[in-house]
Formats: C-alpha cells, sequence, structure tokens
C-alpha cells in the first residue's frame, strides 16, 4: 500500500506553485495511496531492456526558411493580460528592490 | 429540419429547400428549448452564427464552389481557440478570455462554411470521463437527465444527441470523444495522432492529444473529419501525409472478406453484461456480412490505464504551467507588495478544480527525481508494449474491435467522489491514445438492463482512418435495417419541437 503524507503533498504543491488549503492537502494525502496502488502496476512487468516511447511518432527537427511570416500585433497578444503597460506585460514583482 | 442528417441538411441546402440562415435559426431555437435541461453550451453565439450562415445563402445565391458541409450548424469543444470567442477548457483559470487567433481547426471550419453554433462543456482541461469537472457546472445526457453524457466532450456529444447540432467537434485524449459518442448513442471518431492539427487546441497530454469529429452517422462523422484533417506546418507532429478517403469509405461499407480481430483483454469482467450482449450482436452482424472474426491477445493491455493515468498527468503538469497569471487569463492575490510567486500560486488555487489539481500534483510527483524511473519511465516502457501488442495484432486482422465503455451512462454524482472507478471509465479506449492510432465508436443499441446506448469500437492502424468508416458503414446499415431507423431516433424529445 503506497502513501504520501500531507507534508509530502504540501511539497508537490510548492514545486507546482499551488497554494492549497490544510483540507485540500489531507484530502489529496488521503486519496494519494489508492491512486499511486493503481499506477505503481507499472512496475509489475519486467521492463528490463525495452525502450522507452515517449511520442507516438518520430519526432525531427522541422527546419523551414528563415522569413517573417505573419503572427499577433502586439495588440492582439496584449488582448487578454490581467495587466499591461507601455505594450508590456505588467507582472508583479519578481526581484527584490536591494537585488 | 433538425432531425435530418448532416448529409440531408446539405443536400437541401444545395438544392435551395433551405438557407443556412433558416436551417440556424432551427437549431439556436432548438438550443433555446432544450439546452437549459441539458446544458450541452458554455456559450452560444447567435449573432456570428447567422452572420456565418447568411454568408454562405449568399456565396451560394452568387454561385460561388461551396464545400459539403458548408452552412450546416456545428457545436465546438471550449477546448479549441476561436478568435474573440469566449474560451475556456471547462476552466475558471481561462474565464472571459478571448483568444486572439483561431486554432487550425477552427479556421479549416471556417473556410469550409461550417456554422458555428457556439462552445460546449466539458471536463475542465478535458481531465474527466463525465463533463462534471466542468468548473461551470456538468452537462446531462439527453437519453437520461439524471445521467452523464461522459466526457471529457460530454457537451458537443449531448448537443448531437440532442439535436442541437448535426455534427460537433471534441477533442480525445484517453477517450473523449469515443466514450462520450458510445454513452450518447452516436459515432465519435478519434483520428490517427498527427491527423488533425493541434494548433489552437488547448493542451492536456500533448502525445496523446487529438481533435475528431462527432454525427448522428457513419458519414456525417467522415464528411467532418475530412474538413478538419490534413498537414498544417504550424504543429510539428502534424503528419505530412494525404487524407486518408474517408468519406468514400463510409459509403462503401464492404467488409466481405475483412478480418475483425476481437481484443481478448477488452471484456470480460468489469463489463456491464448488456454491453457485452449488444458487443457480440455486432460481431454476429459483421460476420453474416462476411467478415472474418478472429480473437487476437493484447497482454500488455492490462496495464495501458496505469501508464495512461502516469503520462497523461506528467505532461499535463508540466503544459499546465502555462496559467501563470501573467499573461492571460485569471490574476488573483495582488496586493501591495505580493510577489510573482504568490500571485501563480494563488491563481492557479482559485482557478484550477480538484480534478486539475490532483493531476498536476500525480504528474509533479511522477517527475521528480527519485520517482521518475520507477513510474513515468516504467509507464513510457509500458507504451512501447502496447505499440508492439498493436502491430502484432494488425498482422492478424485489418481492424480490432471492442466495446468502447464498459458501461452504459452512469448517474451524476455516481462516480465524482472516486478518482479510481472514474478512471475505469476509459479502460478500454486509452491503448488506441497510447498507440497513436485511430478509433472510431458508433451505436450498437440499447442494453437490456437500463436501455441506454451501448457503443461499438473499432481500431485500425496509424493513418488507415479510412478503415474505421468502411466497417462502421457496413455494421450501421445492418443495424439501421434491423431497428428501422439510427438508434438516435429513439432518443428522448425533451419536451422541445424536433
Amino acid at each position: 500500500m503506497s502513501s504520501l503524507s500531507r507534508d509530502e503533498v504540501a511539497k508537490l504543491a510548492a514545486l507546482a506553485r499551488i497554494e492549497m488549503s490544510e483540507e485540500e492537502l489531507v484530502g489529496l494525502a488521503s486519496q494519494f495511496g489508492s491512486i499511486l496502488d493503481a499506477v505503481a502496476r507499472v512496475q509489475e512487468l519486467n521492463l528490463d531492456g525495452v525502450k522507452a516511447t515517449s511520442h507516438p511518432q518520430p519526432l525531427e527537427n522541422i527546419f523551414r526558411e528563415d522569413v517573417v511570416l505573419p503572427s499577433l500585433t502586439p495588440d492582439q497578444a496584449l488582448s487578454g493580460a490581467p495587466a499591461q503597460e507601455e505594450q508590456r506585460f505588467r507582472v508583479p514583482q519578481i526581484l527584490g528592490e536591494a537585488e | 429540419m433538425i432531425n435530418k442528417t448532416a448529409a440531408e441538411m446539405s443536400s437541401a441546402l444545395a438544392s435551395g429547400e433551405v438557407t443556412s440562415v433558416a436551417l440556424t435559426k432551427q437549431h439556436l431555437e432548438r438550443i433555446a428549448d432544450v439546452d437549459k435541461k441539458v446544458k450541452a453550451f458554455l456559450h452560444v453565439d447567435s449573432e456570428s452564427a447567422l452572420a456565418q450562415a447568411a454568408s454562405v445563402d449568399a456565396d451560394r445565391a452568387a454561385g460561388k464552389a461551396l464545400g459539403p458541409l458548408a452552412g450546416v450548424p456545428l457545436a465546438l469543444k471550449d477546448v479549441l481557440a476561436q478568435e474573440g470567442v469566449p474560451t475556456t477548457a471547462g476552466s475558471k483559470i481561462l474565464q472571459g478570455w478571448k483568444p486572439p487567433y483561431d486554432s487550425t481547426v477552427v479556421a479549416k471550419l471556417k473556410s469550409a462554411g461550417v456554422v458555428i453554433l457556439g462552445k460546449t462543456n466539458m471536463d475542465e482541461f478535458a481531465m474527466g470521463s463525465s463533463t462534471e469537472n466542468s468548473g461551470y457546472g456538468p452537462t446531462f445526457n439527453p437519453w437520461d437527465l439524471t445521467r452523464t453524457p461522459g466526457g471529457s466532450s460530454g457537451g458537443s456529444a449531448a448537443a448531437v444527441s440532442a439535436f442541437e447540432a448535426p455534427i460537433a467537434i471534441g477533442s480525445d485524449t484517453g477517450g473523449s470523444i469515443r466514450q462520450p459518442a458510445a454513452l450518447t448513442g452516436i459515432v465519435g471518431v478519434r483520428p490517427t495522432y498527427g491527423a488533425v492539427s493541434r494548433y489552437g487546441l488547448i493542451a492536456y497530454s500533448s502525445s496523446l492529444d487529438q481533435a475528431g469529429p462527432f454525427g448522428r452517422t457513419v458519414l456525417d462523422t467522415a464528411m467532418l473529419h475530412e474538413i478538419i484533417a490534413g498537414h498544417d506546418p504550424k504543429d510539428a507532429t502534424s503528419l505530412n501525409v494525404p487524407v486518408p478517403a474517408v468519406v468514400a469509405a463510409a459509403k462503401s461499407g464492404d467488409v466481405k472478406g475483412l478480418k475483425i480481430g476481437v481484443i481478448k483483454q477488452l471484456q470480460g469482467k468489469g463489463y456491464q453484461a448488456g454491453v457485452l450482449a449488444r458487443f457480440n450482436e455486432s460481431l454476429e452482424i459483421l460476420s453474416s456480412l462476411g467478415a472474418e472474426i478472429v480473437e487476437v491477445d493484447c497482454p500488455s493491455f492490462e496495464y495501458a490505464l496505469a501508464a495512461y493515468y502516469l503520462i497523461a498527468p506528467s505532461e499535463c503538469s508540466s503544459n499546465l504551467a502555462r496559467f501563470d497569471a501573467m499573461r492571460y487569463g485569471l490574476r488573483t492575490g495582488e496586493v501591495d507588495g505580493a510577489s510573482a510567486e504568490s500571485v501563480m500560486n494563488s491563481t492557479r488555487e482559485a482557478g484550477f478544480g480538484r480534478e486539475v489539481k490532483r493531476r498536476i500534483i500525480l504528474g509533479t510527483y511522477a517527475l521528480s527525481s527519485g520517482y521518475y524511473d520507477a513510474y513515468y519511465g516504467s509507464a513510457q516502457k509500458i507504451r512501447t508494449l502496447i505499440i508492439e501488442d498493436y502491430k502484432k495484432a494488425f498482422t492478424q486482422a485489418d481492424v480490432l474491435v471492442s466495446p468502447t465503455s464498459p458501461i452504459t451512462a452512469f448517474k451524476i454524482g455516481e462516480k465524482s467522489e472516486d478518482p479510481i472507478a472514474m478512471y475505469l471509465a476509459d479502460v478500454a479506449t486509452i491503448p488506441v491514445n497510447l498507440a497513436g492510432i485511430c478509433g472510431m465508436s458508433l451505436p450498437a443499441g440499447l442494453a437490456d438492463e437500463d436501455n441506454l446506448p451501448v457503443g461499438f469500437q473499432i481500431m485500425a492502424p496509424a493513418m488507415q482512418d479510412q478503415r474505421l468508416y468502411n466497417v462502421g458503414a457496413a455494421l450501421e446499415a445492418a443495424l439501421v435495417l434491423k431497428w428501422g431507423g439510427h438508434l438516435i431516433s429513439k432518443a428522448p424529445a425533451l419536451g422541445g419541437a424536433k
């Protein structure tokens, strides 16, 4: 039986940038055991020597001529912005005042 | 006219029996009549639909060459960007967002003259099998309003089965077109991965996502498939190969001499008796039409669900990182001196629903160092084994078949508190996505125990989508003959004028 503690869920939530209430953390931790048990079935088979598939198609780089193609105007690109200033996305402070 | 097929509407438009404006109005009236019960639509765009219809009518009057579905109305899953029209993917984090561009699917629909009626409800970011995970409330199954229409494309499936639109677009990452098609008694196809451009399709799991068509008949579905498929330089995973001749296949429907493989692992335990009865009946029909039925063994399919629920959450935890409250969508928690990080944390807490958070956390866990090889790495290897199982099976049969869903439509609320029970709804559809091949669900009748629709799933190798339509058309024709009409004609009228 797998399990994940409330603190482990809190750490994952912080990594995923999702604030969570105490209730959500405890709730998710209590559900995680059965979910992890279900997905841990992938470890039942001997997979030595089996290649990993990350994508259903063989992917390769696609090149094109370096020419300018039509793209969004600044106004279009900014049309959904929560805040903007001088044709730029206005965001909350990222670095501290002293930096 | 709303109870006609899209092909019949197309002929009526071409002959001048009806105008697109009149046809569009009839569908808008039907939506006004029944959608308060079904709740298939998140946004109905009457004005722009009527404008599109008027423009097609004008082109027709001017003698311009028009595509086969020009003037026919359609419902669009809210996961596809449409310029200037609210697009939410069923999430509060995108409430009010209006994309500044059209997805390639929408651009193709517009240039084919298809009239877009509005955006349909879905599980948030396509994560779910019942449409209950929508941030805007559930959609109700037109066959029984106490049940779910399946998901995640439940709104599109419900719109088509409630005669609110003759055709619709959905997307299928683990069964999200085929399973709701099965639960609402219509046809749904997940095309081969890369056959339909993902440009402007809001990403859930990029290596699995694929948009595709819904219709009430195999031919209608094929006509829509042909319009949206094709290579797109804007999608690096788009296949640069000719679109399979799906409409021609849907018109032929000949299974004589074909080998049809029944997948041993996708039947039996966990499958409802009425589902298996309708499935076996369809097999007998195909056999009587001259197909040879063989059994094929796909032992790795037993691990498909586990692999999917590692791969999809892993990819989603990365894809959904774009919802950062900086460039578009919701922003909360912006108080004096708040850092970018705390605004992100607070916005994602407020904007994402329960299931989305669950999958992001699971994906973050599966990708974290120390667990990567055991979870995500193993899942990727299982994916290889599933591809190999299919390869071998397709040397023994031209198409493979199974029930689409192990059960018929379930009650609203029945599985919403039990994630594992909900995940099992996709047990028969997920292998197709992991292998990147194509699959169809079409109605096989009603289950005896509950009188609800049962779906029959057909699978074919990559870019052999025409095989789905050929076999589907043959089975459909035989069933329609047996029933004296399409299954959907037995759906409740919902009190509106038909």
